[in-house]
């Protein structure tokens, strides 16, 4: 048998990163399992459970918030040419290269009171950086979807907006899907922002924080691992249901 | 008239339609042929009103529909990929004009049942489009078109997706759902053997012009210019003096199929060009003594022969069709 050894040599390379990202996640889990009493504890305290509960709710309106917006910004911009048009889409883009920090900054100075310690501030720094996901993803959605599919559908009666709802919607979902998981995958793991907008009311992962520096390592660990289980099993469940939708 | 379609005229993308005037009549089948760039396909949008034009204006039933939006029309649209909706099964593609419509559900039902059994798809009513052979996605195309009783049926290259004998049979089919259904179809395509089976008018295309239109049997036997018998397959333009039946250019006489007189031009199909060592003994009335240079071009299957051999030949050519009449020509 022929060895195709650049495969073999690349796939080597390649594990390098996957080992990278599966061992820590591992190893957290592992340790944690050694201090089983602190996880217990941690799990029946309340200041934790509240974070996390806020940090799930404020995810999931963020999510909910970029569909609203970016499902029908990203059919504008599959559908149409417009001057400015490749402006608008370079601007989609920015949140992901500005430090998280900066964007706390930018927004307490835009809004100032109207988000400071508030649930509308941990919504508007996590839309921020989350957004682009959401508008992208469903702007390929729409550019997969054959364009002469709506104009049949409108040649046989269908108003735009009809064929939005009964054509392009449903067949552009899966990717509109992944891409608000995406979008609360990064609402739930944003940090920077939020510590400069809302420190309170209190996320996990600014509890994290907090603990680390209040109480060290063995106080954070605990907090950590449940909302790794948490944010890895709500994405692979929804990751699952959104591909066998698909398939 | 059905549709009159007056001076459209368009530029998008590589494309450019200038003035662009044509009608179609009530149950005809016009065909516009016309090789692919031509703008075919931008006209059709045109028409059902996906692009609007830069000028002209278009009436349907005598109506200016130029500036309604494509669903207020009447006008169902069949793209060469035939735009089946991928997320529905097929009964609930045929089913989605009347759905839009708000049709009742056992109307509906019944409408899909006899489009499809005429159609042959009956079967297949089940099925997602990603299923179905190019015959079928074509029936089903047409079934969903027709089923909402459309004033016209906009054909772009239905039969150009499919196998050749496929094509020839579903050629046969559209003659016979036609007579059973009874539609006005427009058909843009760039085949001849369409346009010969099916048309009863063709209007012939060339970069964004209607250059002619007329019956099928005239504009092929009849092209009203050389570019027109050029694309037609008319590729040797003979230009000489004719009196009675006789042309005489360069020095040659040919005798021609009908009487003309003037100055005029013949169109020569290279298929009806026969190369011989000898003579023919034939009925083909116009035989040359003549020598094939090495560089002619496309000779088919003599080709290779030829090039090698730049001796004498007599070839023997007979004229099927007169191109211009007496007069015409520079």
């Amino acid at each position: 048998m022929r060895r195709d050894y650049t495969l073999y040599l690349f796939a080597a390379l390649g594990t390098f990163l996957i080992a990278y990202i599966a061992v820590p996640i591992a190893v957290i889990f592992l340790k944690q399992a050694s201090d089983v009493e602190m996880l217990v504890k941690t799990l029946h305290d309340p200041y934790v459970i509240e974070a996390i509960r806020n940090s799930l709710l404020t995810a999931t309106a963020t999510a909910l918030i970029a569909l609203l917006f970016g499902v029908p910004l990203g059919y504008v911009l599959a559908r149409k040419d417009f001057p400015g048009k490749s402006a608008v889409q370079a601007l989609v883009d920015v949140p992901i290269v500005i430090p998280h920090s900066v964007v706390g900054i930018m927004l307490l100075v835009t809004f100032s009171n109207s988000i400071l310690d508030s649930y509308k501030g941990i919504v508007a720094a996590m839309l921020f950086v989350s957004a682009p996901f959401t508008i992208n993803a469903a702007r390929d959605g729409f550019l997969a979807v054959d364009e002469k599919l709506e104009a049949v559908a409108r040649t046989l009666g269908a108003s735009r907006w009809r064929a939005f709802l009964s054509i392009s919607l449903p067949m552009a979902f899966p990717s509109i899907a992944s891409g608000a998981i995406m979008t609360w995958a990064r609402a739930i793991s944003e940090v920077g922002a939020i510590l400069i907008v809302a420190y309170y009311p209190k996320t996990a992962q600014v509890l994290i924080l907090e603990y680390f520096n209040n109480y060290g390592l063995r106080a954070s660990r605990p907090i950590a691992v449940i909302m790794v289980s948490l944010s890895l099993g709500i994405f692979v469940i929804l990751r699952w249901l959104v591909g066998r939708k698909n398939a | 008239m059905v549709l009159m379609v007056e001076g459209i005229s368009k530029d998008y993308r590589e494309f450019h339609l200038r003035d662009v005037t044509f009608s179609v009549e009530k149950g005809e089948h016009f065909i516009i042929l016309g090789p692919s760039g031509a703008g075919k396909t931008v006209l059709l949008e045109v028409i059902a009103g996906i692009i609007e034009p830069d000028s002209g204006r278009i009436f349907l039933n005598g109506e200016d529909i130029t500036d309604l939006p494509p669903e207020k029309r009447g006008l169902a649209y069949i793209p060469q990929n035939y735009a089946l909706f991928p997320n529905m099964s097929v009964f609930d593609n045929i089913a989605f004009g009347l759905k839009v419509r708000k049709v009742p559900k056992a109307e509906i039902g019944r409408k899909v049942r006899e489009l499809s059994e005429v159609l042959g798809i009956s079967h297949l009513l089940k099925r997602k489009p990603k299923t179905l052979s190019g015959g079928e996605m074509q029936r089903v195309a047409i079934a969903r078109a027709l089923a909402v009783e459309p004033e016209l049926l906009l054909l772009d290259e239905p039969f150009a997706n499919l196998d050749v004998q496929t094509r020839g049979r579903l050629i046969n089919e559209m003659k016979r759902w036609r007579k059973e259904l009874g539609f006005t179809a427009l058909h843009v395509t760039h085949s001849f053997e369409e346009a010969v089976s099916l048309g009863d008018r063709v209007g012939v295309m060339l970069n964004g012009r209607l250059v002619q239109v007329g019956p099928v049997r005239e504009v092929f036997s009849r092209p009203a210019s050389e570019e027109v018998a050029k694309f037609l397959g008319f590729e040797n333009i003979v230009e000489g003096l004719a009196e009675g039946r006789i042309l005489r250019a360069n020095g040659l006489v040919i005798e021609l199929p009908i009487e003309a007189s003037g100055r005029i031009r013949v169109g020569i199909r290279p298929e009806d060009i026969v190369l011989s060592d000898e003579p023919l003994k034939s009925s083909m009335r116009n035989t040359f003594q003549a020598e094939v240079q090495a560089d002619v071009e496309e000779l088919g299957e003599l080709g290779p022969r030829t090039r090698k051999a730049k001796g004498r030949w007599s070839g023997a050519f007979s004229i099927r069709y007169p191109l211009f009449g007496a007069g015409a020509g520079a």
